[in-house]
């Protein structure tokens, strides 16, 4: 499993923007280097990332080989009724990972 | 008419010359972009803290905390003093290579090392660099200042060239750091990970097309860095371009 850093805010107004951090370790690599053995490594990449409040999805990305290693996802959301944050990433050699966090929303 | 011969004279007055005590140090954060300063500061964006978190959960499976307790009390101030003598070995040990043998060896420089290295670093984030005054380190000081002032590699060039002498200027498009070691260990972006001074060091032999230094030099270069960045901010888990 993967370690990731998820930031939310405690809780939001009806209506309000709201930041999302998604920061999670992977090494990204593009399938282009060789290792210190001549060989190239293979590619293992984050392909999507997607998030979902509920079963709504609410922000989807797609990544290729020049992203950074350990990516930061940041976006904004309009806070609209509380419930379950989902996050969902996936990529080359079966990677999967899938987080949770509360979203609190007053009115 | 009145305030602008008040400037005028201002402007001509002689300037104070400057205080002999303003210290002229400057650690790598205050040279780096706002941008990388903002990314630090934040501990949600800064990704060090992806090892931090992980040497938080080390600190429990490797039982340091059965001796230790938390290491938010008992590991505050430790990295401002390390490399500190170890009465065992006779002789100065670096703070990695102290975890790396407490409990099952760890291998330098590994995730597990560079996870505990960052997270009992950041204990003592904000603490001022306080080297030991232990007499039995000075001929190690004495003998890492020879090395950062010796002429080394293909280059023939030695740290404090850069580090002493050019630091400010550029090499290549890359502003030259005064060299204080005040946030290992770090990641830097060009690492794409978190490394230590010891990576770093043999960054920059290698740079110059010199045999890398031993072990032993290493930990004596890192206690002359120390004793030169002393009194300087701890800002373990930093980031650098």
């Amino acid at each position: 499993m993967a370690r990731t850093l998820i930031t939310v805010p405690a809780s939001a107004r009806r209506g309000e923007l709201i930041e999302i951090r998604c920061l999670i370790a992977h090494p990204m690599e593009t399938g282009y280097r060789r290792g210190d053995d001549g060989l190239l490594l293979p590619r293992n990449l984050i392909r999507r990332f997607r998030c979902y409040v509920g079963d709504e999805l609410v922000f989807e990305a797609e990544l290729f080989a020049a992203v950074a290693a350990n990516p930061l996802l940041s976006f904004w959301l309009r806070a609209e009724a509380s419930g379950t944050l989902r996050f969902v990433w996936e990529g080359d050699q079966n990677f999967a990972q899938t987080e949770h966090a509360a979203l609190n929303v007053t009115p | 008419m009145k305030a602008a011969l008040l400037l005028a004279l201002a402007l001509l007055a002689p300037q104070d010359p400057q205080d002999p005590q303003e210290d002229a140090r400057r650690s790598g954060f205050e040279t780096m972009s706002p941008a990388l300063q903002a990314m630090q500061r934040d501990d949600a964006t800064n990704p060090a803290w992806l090892w931090v978190e992980n040497g938080r959960a080390l600190w429990r499976e490797r039982g340091c905390v059965r001796c230790h307790g938390e290491a938010e009390q008992s590991m505050r101030g430790v990295a401002a003093r390390y490399p500190a003598w170890d009465g065992r070995l006779q002789r100065p040990l670096t703070l990695a290579q102290r975890i790396q043998h407490e409990g099952p060896v760890l291998a330098a420089d590994s995730e597990e090392l560079l996870s505990l290295a960052a997270y009992v670093g950041l204990q003592s984030r904000g603490l001022p660099i306080a080297p030991p005054a232990d007499v039995r380190l000075d001929p190690h000081r004495k003998r890492g200042r020879a090395l950062f002032e010796k002429r080394v590699g293909q280059l023939n060039l030695s740290c404090a060239q850069c580090h002493d002498q050019r630091a400010g200027e550029k090499l290549g498009g890359a502003l030259i750091p005064q060299a204080h070691p005040t946030g290992y260990p770090l990641y830097r972006l060009e690492w794409q990970s978190l490394g230590s001074l010891t990576r770093r060091l043999r960054n920059c032999t290698a740079g110059v097309r010199a045999e890398p230094f031993d072990d032993s030099a290493l930990v004596d270069l890192e206690l002359y860095l120390m004793e030169r960045a002393a009194g300087m901010k701890i800002d373990t888990p930093a980031v650098r371009p």
